[in-house]
């Protein structure tokens, strides 16, 4: 019973599914949209990592760090961009998001 | 060996539960809550990766900041979720068509993949062996002298973001005084103060 890196591409082949099914679920809420893409962006990290570890490159994880990097800014962008729409409009569901819309 | 394979399929299974719960759970307080249990337990394969440091970047920046950062936002917002729910189960079907879809694709290119017999070779930096480096230490050899600039890179996209949350969140209340520093310098003693020679025995009137 050893675990190999199909193993693991597994996990994060299910936490990628999972992720992009909470955007198609929550198509009202922002936050729970915002908190899938930090989801997808594990998967992509736990892929990254894997290769790195079974293919003995460390290349893999700097990337991955880089990955956690960009995550992390955009999820404070994001959440900026959320906070002055609620102040601007008093709601966040997505469907109110049409001012730009001619 | 074993221990290996059950703290695998042990955080593996807790990792899909979370996930599972965050896009499913009714309250958005639970869902971060998950959100960091997911990533607390993805944190936990990364150490039976071999992958330490990242393991517990997960858990400081995740965990720490991001996670956080989503509590506040979720409290700070009042916002009536139950209203924003709705028509959730209208969206279940091609939702999880989708991603149905999506996961079988993946799970066959995951069931029929097989590393080309070059990819060893062209290993760019490999992985000391821990009984010599650790891999804090690894990671910073390469991260410091070949990805310098990835690096700084990755610095200057933190600084943006950085400035950008602030600049967008940063409201100015019309009816707070603030100090006018160019007011301040600009003035002068003819324009604030007044001599006034008073005679003794008399005051000012």
């Amino acid at each position: 019973m050893t675990i190999g890196l199909g193993h693991y591409l597994c996990v994060a082949a299910i936490l990628f599914t999972l992720g992009v099914l909470g955007i198609f679920l929550n198509r009202k809420n922002v936050i729970i949209i915002l908190m899938s893409i930090e989801l997808i962006l594990l998967a992509v990290n736990i892929n990254l990592v894997s290769f790195s570890s079974f293919l003995g490159d460390i290349v893999g994880q700097v990337y991955a760090l880089i990955v956690l990097t960009v995550a992390a800014a955009e999820a404070a962008i994001g959440l900026a961009i959320l906070v002055a729409y609620f102040r601007n409009r008093g709601s966040i569901a997505v469907e109110d998001v049409n001012l730009m819309k001619g | 060996m074993i221990i290996n394979a059950l703290f695998f399929y042990l955080f593996a299974g807790i990792c899909v539960a979370a996930a599972a719960m965050v896009v499913t759970a009714r309250n958005p307080v639970h869902s971060v809550l998950f959100l960091i249990l997911a990533f607390v337990n993805a944190a936990g394969l990364f150490v039976l990766l071999g992958a330490e440091f990242l393991a517990m970047i997960l858990i400081v920046v995740y965990v720490g900041a991001v996670a956080v950062l989503f509590l506040f936002v979720v409290m700070m917002l009042d916002v009536d979720f139950a209203e924003l729910r709705q028509g959730l189960l209208s969206y279940l079907p091609i939702g999880a068509l989708v991603g149905a879809v999506l996961l079988a694709e993946l799970l066959v290119v995951v069931g029929a993949w097989a590393i080309g017999p070059d990819v060893a070779k062209a290993v760019t930096a490999p992985i000391p062996p821990v009984s010599e480096t650790s891999n804090v230490q690894a990671l910073g050899l390469v991260l410091y002298t070949r990805y310098v600039y990835f690096f700084q890179a990755a610095g200057v996209i933190l600084l943006v973001a950085m400035i950008g949350a602030i600049v967008l969140t940063l409201q100015h209340k019309p009816n707070v005084r603030r100090q006018s520093i160019a007011r301040q310098v600009g003035r002068h003693p003819s324009s604030a103060i007044e001599v006034v020679k008073v005679k003794s025995g008399q005051g000012l009137s």
